[in-house]
């Protein structure tokens, strides 16, 4: 429990109306996106409006060793938001105006608070876009997409999140406030620590003003999708289209078990035999799309894809997109939980990665569907489960063991996008070695000694 | 078991929600609050503490499940087809159970200080519309601003009461020569009391068409605003009158232009009379046979299009969410407005957001539904238009009000009005 005057010293910097602590408040805080993960509700939950009161708010926690809790809209899937130690929640959603648009530099200064989706608007009035775009787009905060380092279906091409971040301000945990980067191109100065503290959970300081970069939106884009009646040859193709140079906005996958739930779902024509399916955008000038679409479309062919399709107008387009997207959607609705992960190998071994993930649902006896970012080797397998099941969540952690276990030994990596958290935390070592942990830990204790940023989160205290 | 009953009738669906919080970027309330509490997700947590047993259905519990305004916004948005507003009924249902009318009680009183104000006024007349109500200069309703707050604030603007209720108005039968049908007409409180103008239009349009329209004197309110808040006792008692007073007179089929009246009539009949033995196979009979209006003009009994004049207007149309995501009427009425000749139809950004109008949630939350409604009215102003038409008179009160504090000169009608509208030019333009 907190002391009643920690309470009283947050409600005296932010005012009583941005300080929740009602049982009934609290409780909705208990959670993020993250399936099968114990929930946990704060003591308190604050909203702050400005750099300093959220530096105040850190100083308050030092005070008195309280743990702080950053959170943009809750929708991680690593537990990353969840109290686990109770302690303060720090909503940034109240810091959420966009400060400028610079289309000299190409720049926007936002809050953590501003949802992508918003900046995306107003950027495509400017004729630009922030590529970035996390299934969540409509929802995540900047802060927090920052924080986790998202990527989305471009990642590919545009890269992610991290590409894109030019300067932060940030709280640190001693209730400083720094600044680093800006909104030139080039900047060595010091130690590159926006690079360090986008991806960094919340556990390192709070974000609470970033510089991104924009860019100017593509004028056209077309879509193929390729089908196949085996996995290798599908794998072969994706190796097939990078290699000829062509390097598509966004190149995703489906498996059987996918499809066959999609089609269900939204007819959008998929052949319910397929083993997979390969969708391909291509984007740019005109001269370009038209010119790389017939390549895609010719290297699909002679990969031996069974099928394929070019998206003749909108429509076909739409259709072709809305049966990827409906993929955890569509898989969501077929069993009450859905424990989506998200490890991610180089792109050549998707095959081998595919085929893991098959032995893996067969020996455990469990209903696993993979679908993903094919191009960047980040693979979502999505297993269909039941939290009220024990028997069969038992059998869903070994298998996530299993799958995390051989994305690493095929030189990939236990998360792509989705972070650590607490759910992965446990699987470090298995990454880069007890060295690897202990490092993470000195830069840890080097910027929040207390452990009172995000705790119980990337890295563990002994 | 319904959602009525037992707050266990919706852990199935409670169990499917995966937490994602794609809810967020279509709820009005979490828009305008940003506290989780306000987001289905948030709601559906609580619901899910209280079964589990970790929570108990407090006070505070009864007040966070009324920060909703039922809009269906989420239902649809949700990846796993999460039904909400099964959700968010239970919930009020057992809050009403557990811990009595409160606050749910607080609504249920206004309503009643309302009730009895509406029928001294129906007494009194325009005596009472002068002590109670200020009246307002508009272009064409007869307008007033609540003197004093009876508890729903001051700067709400209402219709002025009219000087009959629909149903003393017209007769109970309204015959046609040579009917091809015989249609009856569920009016609902807020035409019966206010908005007159748009059951005379209703009945306007359906004797054009040839239609008989009987109006039950013995119908009652739908009784939306009591399940909505957990009230069910009360909504099963307006359910069986409504049932027996359709039922007295027979008709070939029922038509609403109200959303809530529809839904009523459609769906929650059915399912709060379900373990009805006298009653439930009548709740489907009839819903089988319920219309909104401009479903009724388009699918069941085209309207005729000759004889419609020409009506000079520029509309936007706003979509009711229980008439849009609730019974998926939305082409309808566009329909509609397009064959009337003179109308061109502009749509505003996001037509299908909720307005804040929600019934008693305006009651209870007033702030928070001017916040919803600012938006809206932001966004009727930017499409230069004259008219707002909706399908609705709770949202046309909300929306009329909106309109009217921000000082712009829109017209808000219903559609089936500016139906009648043209088939009245229609007959001056023959003459
Ligand atoms: C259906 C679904 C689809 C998804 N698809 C994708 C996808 O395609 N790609 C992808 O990468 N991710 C995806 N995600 C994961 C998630 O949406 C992203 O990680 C998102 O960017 C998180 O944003 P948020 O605002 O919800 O952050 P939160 O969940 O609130 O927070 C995330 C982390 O950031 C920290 N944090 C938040 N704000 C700050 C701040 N201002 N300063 C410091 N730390 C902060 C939190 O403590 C937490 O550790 C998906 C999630 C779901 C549910
Ligand atoms: S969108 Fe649906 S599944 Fe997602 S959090 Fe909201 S209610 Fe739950
Ligand atoms: S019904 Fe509307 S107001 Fe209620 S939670 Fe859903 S989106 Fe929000
Ligand atoms: S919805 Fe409202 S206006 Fe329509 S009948 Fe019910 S209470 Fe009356």
């Amino acid at each position: 429990m907190l002391a009643r005057e920690v309470v009283e010293e947050l409600v005296q910097v932010l005012g009583r109306e941005n300080v929740l602590t009602e049982q009934e408040d609290l409780l909705t805080y208990a959670y993020d996106a993250t399936a099968a993960l114990k929930h946990q509700k704060p003591d308190v939950v604050v909203s702050p409006i400005s750099t300093e009161q959220v530096a105040e708010v850190v100083k308050i926690a030092q005070r008195h060793q309280v743990p702080i809790y950053p959170r943009g809209s809750g929708t991680n899937l690593s537990g990353g938001t969840v109290p686990i130690q109770g302690g303060i929640v720090l909503s940034m959603l109240n810091l959420n105006k966009i400060l400028e648009f610079d289309q000299d530099n190409l720049t926007a200064t936002v809050q953590p608070g501003v949802i992508i989706q918003t900046l995306n608007d107003e950027a495509a009035k400017h004729g630009l876009i922030y590529p970035p775009d996390p299934g969540t787009v409509t929802t995540a905060t900047m802060g927090g997409s920052v924080s986790e380092c998202s990527g989305g279906l471009r990642g590919l091409k545009y890269g992610v999140t991290k590409h894109y971040i030019m300067g932060l301000t940030i709280v640190l945990a001693n209730g400083k406030v720094i600044r680093w980067g800006g909104k030139t191109v080039k900047n060595v100065t010091g130690y590159d620590l926006v690079a360090l503290f986008t991806g960094a959970e919340g556990t390192l300081g709070i974000i609470t003003e970033m510089i991104v970069k924009l860019i100017p939106a593509p004028e056209t884009r077309k879509s193929v999708l390729g089908v196949f009646d085996n996995l290798d040859k599908a794998g072969n193709a994706i190796a097939a289209i990078i290699r000829n140079k062509i390097i598509p906005a966004t190149l995703e996958i489906m498996d059987n078990v996918t499809i066959q739930t999609v089609e269900h779902f939204v007819h959008a024509g998929l052949p319910l035999t397929a083993e997979a399916v390969l969708l391909c955008e291509v984007d740019g000038y005109k001269e370009v799309v038209e010119r790389e679409s017939v390549l895609v479309e010719r290297i699909l062919k002679e990969e031996g894809a069974v099928e394929v399709k070019v998206a003749k107008n909108d429509q076909e387009r739409d259709l072709l997109w809305l049966a990827r997207r409906s993929a955890l959607p569509a898989l969501a609705q077929k069993r009450p939980t859905t424990v989506l992960e998200d490890a991610t190998v180089p792109r050549s071994k998707i095959p081998e990665m595919l085929k893991i993930v098959r032995k893996v649902a067969d020996k455990y006896n469990l209903q696993i569907a993979t679908f993903g970012h094919a191009g960047d080797g980040n693979l979502h397998p999505t297993i269909l489960t039941d939290v009220r099941d024990e028997d069969e969540m038992k059998r869903v952690h070994l298998a996530v063991d299993e799958i995390f276990h051989g994305a690493i030994a095929l030189g990939g990596t236990l998360s792509g996008e989705h972070g650590i958290g607490v759910a992965k935390m446990d699987f470090l070592s298995l990454e880069f070695g007890e060295a690897g942990v202990e490092a993470l830990k000195a830069l840890k204790e080097a910027l929040d000694p207390n452990y009172m940023l995000n705790p119980g989160k990337i890295v563990r205290r002994d | 078991m319904s959602v009525y009953d037992s707050l266990d009738s919706i852990n199935e669906e409670l169990h499917k929600c995966m937490k994602c919080g794609n809810c967020q970027a279509v709820c009005p309330i979490y828009k305008e609050t940003r506290q989780e509490v306000g987001v289905a997700r948030g709601k559906i947590s609580l619901a899910e503490f209280i079964l589990s047993g970790e929570a108990e259905m407090t006070e505070g519990m009864a007040e966070r499940f009324s920060l909703c305004t039922t809009c269906m916004a989420c239902n649809q948005n949700c990846p796993c087809g999460v039904r909400f507003d099964k959700i968010i009924l239970a919930a009020r249902a057992e809050a009403v159970r557990k811990k009595g009318l409160h606050p749910v009680k607080k609504i249920a009183f206004t309503a009643l200080k309302m009730q009895r104000l509406f029928d001294f006024g129906m007494k009194t007349g325009s005596v009472f519309q002068g002590v109670a109500l200020k009246h307002l200069p508009h272009k064409s309703d007869r307008l007033a601003r609540m003197r004093f707050d009876i508890g729903i604030g001051t700067e709400k603007v209402f219709p002025m009461l009219a000087k009959r209720p629909l149903r003393s108005e017209l007769p109970e039968v309204v015959k046609v020569k040579n009917p091809k049908m015989r249609v009856a007409f569920f009016t609902g409180c807020m035409i019966n009391y206010f908005y007159t103008d748009i059951g005379k239009a209703v009945v306007e349009v359906l004797t054009e068409n040839n239609i008989e329209v009987v109006i039950p004197r013995g119908q009652g309110c739908c009784g939306i605003p009591a399940s909505v808040n957990g009230d069910t006792v009360s909504a099963r008692a307006l359910a069986r009158r409504n049932l027996r007073a359709f039922e007295r007179l027979g008709a070939d089929a029922l038509v609403v232009a109200c959303s809530s009246g529809g839904t009523a009539w459609k769906h929650v009949f059915m399912e709060l009379l379900e373990n009805d033995p006298e009653f439930s196979a009548l709740a489907k009979k009839w819903s089988e046979k319920s219309y909104d209006i401009s479903e009724f003009l388009i699918h069941k009994v085209p309207f005729k299009k000759e004889g419609l004049g020409r009506v000079d207007r520029k509309v936007t149309y706003h979509d009711p969410c229980h008439l849009n995501r609730g019974q998926g009427i939305n082409k309808e009425p566009r329909e509609i407005l397009k064959s009337i000749p003179g109308v061109e139809l502009i749509e505003m950004k996001e037509p299908g957001r909720c307005c804040g109008m929600a019934g008693s949630f305006s009651l209870v939350h007033p702030d928070l539904s001017v916040k919803i409604s600012d938006r809206k009215i932001a966004d009727i102003s930017q499409t230069q238009t004259n008219t707002v038409a909706t399908g609705c008179p709770a949202c046309r009160l909300q929306l009329q009000s909106g309109v009217e504090n921000a000082g712009i000169q829109e017209q808000v009608m219903h559609t089936v009005q500016i139906l009648a509208e043209s088939y009245r030019a229609g007959k001056k333009g023959s003459k």
